[in-house]
């Protein structure tokens, strides 16, 4: 068992197997490796942080060290004079807006009489070294008058004003069905969910170089390039050609990188002093500047019949926004629009609220919002099977939702939903054996290798969850995206201002590319922002609209390659086909290569994918806000040192509907990759803020999982119902089993110990059993 | 380049010998010695600590290996976390191997040393309840020559280093009898110790020495509870024990390092320690057990 865990190798099962035996080496459903994979894995591919200039200035940030003060005064002039630095920039040096953000513009690039969260920008510096920026950074005098900070979001509501824009961000009370429903079986819980930190094993950094006319470049690892540009261009006073985004390699995104409140100070300091400056954060400021998890506070009563089906669900969620709005709303919406999960419920009364308070502001990272109910939801769902005496998988097979049923929204589900199938996929599938014959050596126990474990201490258990996700934006973003595909001497660019982020986007690019020309060399060019918007990187977008994007691009050079040869034969373009780099006519007659056809042509076009549009959700929550949905069923085997209260997951199951395998390889790395990450925030990932103040912004301070913390994942079934909406019939992978991974393994953790394990991340004393008197 | 790695440290001194050592340090006070540098960087890379001048401790062979003395180990400063989880040495201090191999990740065992743990003094350094159970010595090298003090005396403060004065090694008793460390960390992969408890038979004396680690500044050691457990066990037979005494023995240590708040009023019962400090206290007493038992076995 210590040596599966310990190399890790993800279990070949059986629809891998079958894709082995035929798998295409290019186009669709081949496993491409991604092109940058090898300097990567060598270490000579070049992230923001490599970013060099001549003469280049370095930045420092001064950040708030507490969590709600008054700003009396910033004295600057003792900065200002030291040796070597260039200039010195606090609020009233912004040229532009002198506030940005997502959805409403209601943060300041830097305090500028009041600081509302640990870490907020307050000046920024450039100097001709990193220590003598950061030195100046902390010559700068801020008088503060300090403030109580409000830290529980249950006291946002009655706290006076954080912002001038209140403390409630959003409320949605979601009405669905009779509130009169009762069911014969009621079960109450109460949850509560930690601050999980995107932790990016890249920390912050970029380079902003001034321009000629007047404008500036920025080079970083964005992943949502224009809308930075722009927020960024308003600050600084300057029209958005004047700014350009250029983006570098992303050394890791959960959720947004390198946001504006990093470009915006950067860009200013290359504005003022004329030079280049470089920023790079060190791993405390990365924790301490970007957005985290919302942490949540969730009450639910599910009622039921007698059987287990599911008659009315009420919900009241708190999602701690943190000073500033960001993404919130999205993060609510998809928390309440989700708070069933993927079961048929007929009433549904969720009230759910996203406020402000002084703790570190909420952003975007992958499963917001579904990610927090699915714990709920599914600790709802075993406390009703405990009640019910039923098996808890057999519990939710009774109230899986299928292609037709209504979310709580009213939206009717139209895309594929095969989560009976995909319960039934881990259900099925053998639970790994027990390591009652093996030597003690070779189990790996709670606590690890050198930890204290003792066998007769330890309980196994199983668990099971089921999670659903968005894809896209939803109510009534619009999602498009531009790409260009251009074909000169045998050789395909793809222009798509889609940021390749690790999640293999520009892999897919060239994939299609090859799959729809029968092109075999693709290149993907690098993304600025001069390039068309193709939108974030987020909510599994760039498969379906970029991804759509390139795919008609191509058919558009296709057709145009394709025109004289059909001409000439006196046939339709439809009858001709394109295999192997080879061009055949449907009765074999022609026959000629793509090289050939391609000789001495230039042929581009540039296409958009624009999915249906969807609606804001009503006073009642109510509304077809999505395009799309992604599910996952994932079933946990823990084990526990019940005296310790230490969990060790054993295996996790994962069956997931994915419409259709673009790249089995890569897909398999991105379902590892999220299973993983929810598996930390279900044991180790938790931000600590008492009273607002970040605690240990550090890697020995906020575990993430490491090899040995990371079970077996076996993917035992992909589903593959093609989405008929979608490009190519796919739908997105990296969110959904991070969704799903917390939920399975509290699930587990209960059936071991019998406790009723309410919080994320489980914290040994839940899950420690008392000996009975 | 990286950003942040300092350039402050004009002074690198790289000396070969103890002596060498000790002179640049004499020579410049304000140096810091560096081994493995697993703390000491980090807090350099956090700024937190800017030293004027580094003295290298990296090529001084006498402090990388150990001795015999008299029965005792003589073990160098310089002794890596990695080397000493080897069975070699596991065979002489097992339970200081346990220890060093539950330390970390590997790359922090290959360059964290012994001697930088104890002077580290972290309350979550693994070595330290170890050494605090053995009563273990510190041989400190200085300009004035050298002189020795127990571990546990610089770990609470009784102690101090003069300025250039160095530690050489660690004069650890060989005891020839079980010993264990256990420490629990919430996760399967390497952590911090939320506590740790090293147990030591001494046959000879006929003791049982047992710290505690992690939960307090400096190790803690439940004298009382030490000499109850000694006085229950067969010294000459079998040394195994009841599980009722193991589990007693468990909460007496746990009690002792964790103790009851005092009662508000005279006579009446102590308000509940909260149930963050009731599960640490649990947590001492399963480990304090589990390793008694694992020692008697």
């Amino acid at each position: 068992m210590s040596n599966d865990a310990a190399t890790a190798i993800p279990a070949v099962d059986a629809p891998r197997q079958e894709q082995e035996q035929e798998q295409p080496v290019r186009g669709l459903g081949a496993s491409l490796p991604s092109a940058d994979a090898r300097a990567k894995a060598e270490g000579t591919f070049p992230y923001a942080a490599d970013l060099w200039a001549e003469g280049l200035l370095w930045a420092a940030i001064l950040r708030s060290p507490h969590a709600h003060a008054r700003i009396r005064s910033i004295d600057t002039s003792a900065a200002a004079a030291m040796p070597g630095v260039r200039a010195v920039v606090t609020h009233a040096d912004v040229p532009g807006d002198s506030a940005y953000g997502r959805s409403v513009a209601d943060r300041p690039v830097f305090a500028a009489d009041v600081v509302r969260h640990h870490g907020e920008a307050i000046a920024a510096v450039a100097a001709d070294h990193p220590d003598t920026a950061r030195l100046a950074a902390a010559a700068i005098i801020v008088d503060y008058e300090l403030l109580e900070p409000v830290t529980d979001p249950e006291q946002a509501f009655s706290a006076p004003p954080l912002h001038p824009d209140g403390n409630l961000i959003r409320h949605i009370p979601l009405r669905f069905g009779d509130p009169d429903a009762l069911g014969e079986v009621i079960v109450e819980g109460l949850y509560r969910i930690g601050r999980q930190d995107p932790a990016p094993i890249g920390a912050e950094a970029g380079l902003a170089v001034p321009r000629p006319d007047g404008g500036v470049e920025i080079y970083t690892a964005s992943t949502d390039p224009h809308t930075d540009r722009d927020l960024a261009a308003a600050c600084f006073g300057l029209p958005p050609e004047q700014v350009k985004v250029v983006v570098t390699g992303v050394p890791g995104a959960m959720g947004d990188r390198e946001d504006p409140g990093f470009q915006i100070p950067l860009g200013l300091l290359a504005l003022r002093t004329g030079a280049p400056v470089k920023l790079a954060a060190t791993r405390e400021e990365s924790f301490l500047g970007h957005g985290h998890r919302h942490p949540t506070l969730l009450r639910y009563r599910h009622h039921a019949d007698a059987e287990g089906r599911l008659v009315k669900v009420e919900a009241q969620i708190l999602l701690d926004g943190g000073a500033y709005a960001d993404a919130s709303s999205d993060s609510l919406a998809a928390a309440v629009s989700f708070a069933c999960g993927p079961y048929v419920v007929p009433h549904a009364f969720v009230e759910g609220w996203v406020v402000r308070t002084n703790n570190p502001p909420a952003g975007h990272v992958r499963g917001e919002g579904a990610m927090q109910v699915c714990a709920a939801y599914e600790g709802q769902m075993d406390k009703l099977a405990a009640k019910l005496g039923l098996d808890p998988a057999e519990l939710r097979m009774r109230n899986v939702l299928a292609t037709g049923d209504l979310l709580p929204t009213g939206q009717t589900v139209t895309c594929p939903a095969p989560v009976a199938e995909l319960l039934q996929a881990v259900r099925e599938y053998p639970l790994p054996p027990l390591p009652v014959d093996a030597s003690e050596e070779d189990w790996l126990l709670p606590g690890g290798p050198e930890g204290a474990g003792e066998p007769g201490a330890v309980r196994r258990g199983v668990g099971y969850a089921l999670g659903m996700v968005h894809m896209l934006g939803a109510e009534g973003r619009d999602e498009v995206s531009t790409a260009t595909v251009k074909v000169q001497d045998g050789v395909a660019t793809v222009l798509c201002a889609a940021v390749e982020t690790g999640q293999g986007f520009s892999t897919l690019a060239r994939q299609v590319v090859q799959e729809v020309l029968g092109v075999e060399d693709v290149q993907v060019a690098p993304v600025d922002t001069d390039q068309p918007p193709a939108g974030p990187a987020a909510h599994g977008r760039h498969t379906w609209v970029s991804g759509g994007a390139v795919e008609r691009a191509a058919k558009m050079v296709r057709t145009q390659l394709l025109q004289p040869l059909a001409h000439k034969f006196g046939m339709s373009t439809e009858l001709l086909q394109i295999t192997d780099g080879k061009i055949t006519s449907y009765d074999g007659v022609l026959s000629t290569t793509v090289a050939e056809a391609l000789e001495g042509k230039e042929l581009w076009a540039t296409a958009q994918c624009r999915p249906h549009p969807t609606e804001p959700l009503d006073e009642a929550g109510q509304g077809d806000a999505f395009v799309g949905l992604a599910f996952c069923a994932i079933r946990a085997v823990v084990d526990v040192d019940v005296e310790l209260g230490s969990v060790r997951v054993v295996e996790l199951a994962v069956a997931q509907d994915v419409g259709r395998v673009l790249n089995p390889a890569q897909l398999l790395t991105r379902i590892e990759a999220g299973v993983t990450q929810g598996l930390g925030a279900a044991l180790t990932e938790n931000l600590r803020t008492p009273r607002g103040l970040v605690r240990h912004p550090d890697l020995t301070g906020y575990a993430l999982p490491t090899a040995l913390d990371t079970p077996d994942i076996r993917v035992v079934k992909l589903v593959e119902e093609r989405d008929v909406v979608a490009p190519f019939g796919a739908k997105a992978a990296s969110a959904v089993p991070v969704v799903t991974s917390p939920a399975a393994i509290a699930s587990a953790v209960r059936a071991a110990t019998g406790r009723p394990v309410n919080r994320l991340p489980i914290r040994p004393q839940s899950a420690v059993v008392h000996p009975t008197p | 380049m990286t950003t942040h790695a300092p350039r402050t440290a004009h002074s690198v001194t790289l000396p070969t010998s103890l002596d060498e050592a000790v002179a640049a340090l004499t020579a410049m006070p304000a140096a810091v010695p560096v081994a493995g540098g697993t703390d000491l960087m980090a807090a350099v890379n956090k700024g937190r600590l800017r030293p004027a001048g580094l003295v290298g401790l990296g090529r001084i062979n006498e402090l990388r290996g150990w001795q015999y003395q008299d029965g005792h180990a003589l073990l160098g400063a310089g002794l890596t976390h990695a080397r000493m989880g080897r069975p070699d040495f596991a065979a002489l201090i097992p339970a200081l191997a346990a220890a060093a191999r539950a330390a970390g990740p590997p790359q922090i065992r290959n360059a964290g040393t012994l001697g930088g743990n104890i002077v580290t003094a972290a309350p979550t350094g693994d070595s330290l309840p170890v050494l605090a159970a053995l009563e273990a010595d510190l041989v400190l090298a200085g300009p004035a020559g050298g002189r020795e003090v127990p571990v546990s005396h610089l770990l609470a403060g009784r102690a101090m280093l003069e300025p250039g004065e160095l530690v050489a090694f660690v004069r650890v008793p060989l005891l020839h009898a079980p010993q264990v460390f256990l420490k629990a960390t919430g996760r399967t992969g390497p952590g911090r110790a939320l506590a740790s408890v090293a147990v030591v038979l001494d046959p000879a004396r006929r003791a049982v020495r047992c710290a505690v680690g992690a939960i307090a500044p400096m190790p803690l050691r439940p004298l009382e509870a030490e000499h109850w457990i000694a006085s229950l066990v067969d010294w000459d037979g079998e040394r195994g024990l009841a599980p009722e005494a193991l589990v007693a023995f468990g909460e007496y240590v746990a009690a002792a390092c964790i103790p009851d708040q005092p009662p508000a009023a005279e006579g009446e019962e102590p308000p509940p320690l909260p149930p963050a400090v009731l599960q640490l206290r649990r947590t001492v007493s399963v480990l304090a057990r589990r390793a008694l038992g694992r020692a008697l076995s």
